[in-house]
């Protein structure tokens, strides 16, 4: 990286979290002065496929069927870690909806670390809402280190746990299409998304519901899960914007560059 | 607050990551930086020691449970048992045990993949019954039109017709165009999950 790009990225870094840091604050708890209102509250834009996870979230616990989160093979360590972080902070709030089901969430994933956080998440979750009976360590399992052996792990708890609905989201390749398949058989609603452009491409033809993107990012928001995350959201946008004006101006710039260029020489 | 001490370990090694990317600092480029990182990959091993016995205790519970097709967990555990011996007596880097152990797992992965060209196919093939939207429509014909362009049939085809090489490349060009758009979506989506654990907001770990 030049001295240029690290100069823009921290530019980039520094306005993301100053921006989700103070659309977070005015709804949580800084009020000053009692004259300082909080701001209107941030609407979401509605998005069908998430009203319809919602509802099928809804009717997994009423029919004391369960919902299988898939949280894919990404290494912790590596950058496609984001969306499985993301996919984390579903589970926390998937958990806490699910207290009062008979049947708790199965979280798989094709790695061992994230099959230790995901276990960490539900047992949070439980703790928190005082029904540590209902916790077992089994919930959040590895299926499978490489990518098929993930998804042939995964696809047998599709087919015989009870599962309502499935929830993909994290990294996986066009393999995810077999998963997308066995749900569908089975009659069970399925929403997915991964940060691999291969998977999306194939998610958008078998998954019942794909987020494309950066949706993938938003699931936790419209979960309620927290100010942070509709913060996030916010500031995705803000920094959409800055980059989008920065590619233009820098097109801008380049057409003038080469066409002074063309006229000088 | 939910677990303190890890919460702050967490943010101090993120800030510490984060501010080493960007900030030529020696100490943290050369020192700490390479530290945390080997410190990681190590925690990440011994993370995926911990997955491989949960996977291997879940099979044993199903191999208990009173269900049909529990023979695959019976497989699954014999498969392992057998790898894990003849690992551990002839070591990982015997070529003979790499050659066994890529001869049994090329060709299942290798079928799997056949199947999971069949099920795209058909999927494809359903996909303008499940979506009845004009996007439905998009997908089909410029996934056509970029098999036909990208596979280089139009030149094939037509010949040196003046100005197609040109009419190609710009082709060629728009699915990149649009796969750096989504990426860059991917990209600000993920600045903000890890802004959101350098914060403490999210804690997959206080468990």
């Amino acid at each position: 990286m030049t001295t240029i790009d690290k100069l823009l990225g921290l530019v980039i870094v520094i306005l993301g979290g100053l921006t989700m840091f103070l659309s977070a604050l005015p709804s949580t708890s800084l009020r000053f002065t009692k004259k300082m209102r909080p701001r209107r509250k941030q609407v979401l834009r509605p998005l069908p496929a998430f009203q319809k996870l919602r509802r099928a979230i809804g009717l997994a616990i009423e029919d004391g069927r369960g919902v299988h989160l898939s949280l894919g093979k990404a290494n912790i360590l590596q950058a496609n870690a984001a969306s499985a972080l993301s996919g984390l902070s579903t589970l926390g709030r998937l958990a806490q909806l699910s207290i009062v089901s008979d049947q708790p969430p199965i979280v798989t994933s094709g790695s061992g670390s994230l099959a230790i956080l995901s276990q960490d998440t539900l047992q949070s979750a439980y703790r928190s809402g005082s029904a540590m009976a209902q916790y077992r360590p089994d919930l959040g399992r590895m299926t499978g280190p490489t990518s098929f052996s993930y998804v042939a792990g995964t696809m047998p708890i599709v087919h015989r746990e009870k599962v309502y609905t499935n929830i993909l989201i994290g990294n996986y390749g066009p393999e995810i299409a077999l998963l997308c398949e066995a749900a569908d058989r089975q009659g069970t609603f399925t929403i997915a998304a991964s940060d691999a452009l291969p998977a999306q491409a194939v998610l958008y033809a078998t998954a019942q519901e794909p987020l494309i993107g950066e949706e993938m990012f938003a699931i936790p928001a419209y979960l309620k899960a927290g100010n942070f995350h509709r913060s996030s959201i916010q500031a995705q946008d803000l920094l959409r914007w800055v980059l989008i004006i920065t590619l233009v101006v820098g097109a801008v710039l380049k057409l003038i560059e080469s066409l002074l260029g063309s006229a000088i020489l | 607050m939910k677990a303190p001490v890890a919460t702050a370990i967490a943010i101090s090694v993120a800030v510490i990551l984060l501010m080493g990317s960007f900030l030529p600092i020696p100490l943290l480029q050369d020192v700490l930086q390479p530290y945390l990182l080997a410190c990681a990959v190590i925690v990440a091993g011994v993370a995926t020691l911990i997955g491989i016995y949960n996977l291997l205790s879940v099979h044993l519970g199903k191999l208990n449970a009173p269900k049909a097709g529990n023979l695959y967990s019976l497989f699954l555990l014999l498969a392992f048992l057998v790898t894990f011996i003849a690992g551990l007596w002839f070591t990982p880097a015997d070529a003979g045990f790499q050659r066994v152990v890529t001869h049994i797992q090329v060709p299942v992965e290798t079928s799997l993949l056949a199947v999971l060209a069949i099920s795209l196919t058909y999927t494809s093939l359903r996909l303008l019954k499940k979506r009845q939207d004009m996007m439905a429509w998009v997908f089909v014909v410029s996934t056509f039109v970029f098999l036909i362009a990208t596979g280089g049939y139009i030149g094939l085809l037509l010949g040196d017709v003046p100005g197609l090489r040109g009419f190609s490349n710009f082709i060629n060009s728009l699915p990149m165009a649009g796969a750096r758009g989504i990426l860059l979506g991917v990209g600000l989506g993920s600045l903000t999950t890890g802004l959101r654990i350098v914060f403490g907001a999210d804690r997959p770990y206080s468990g």
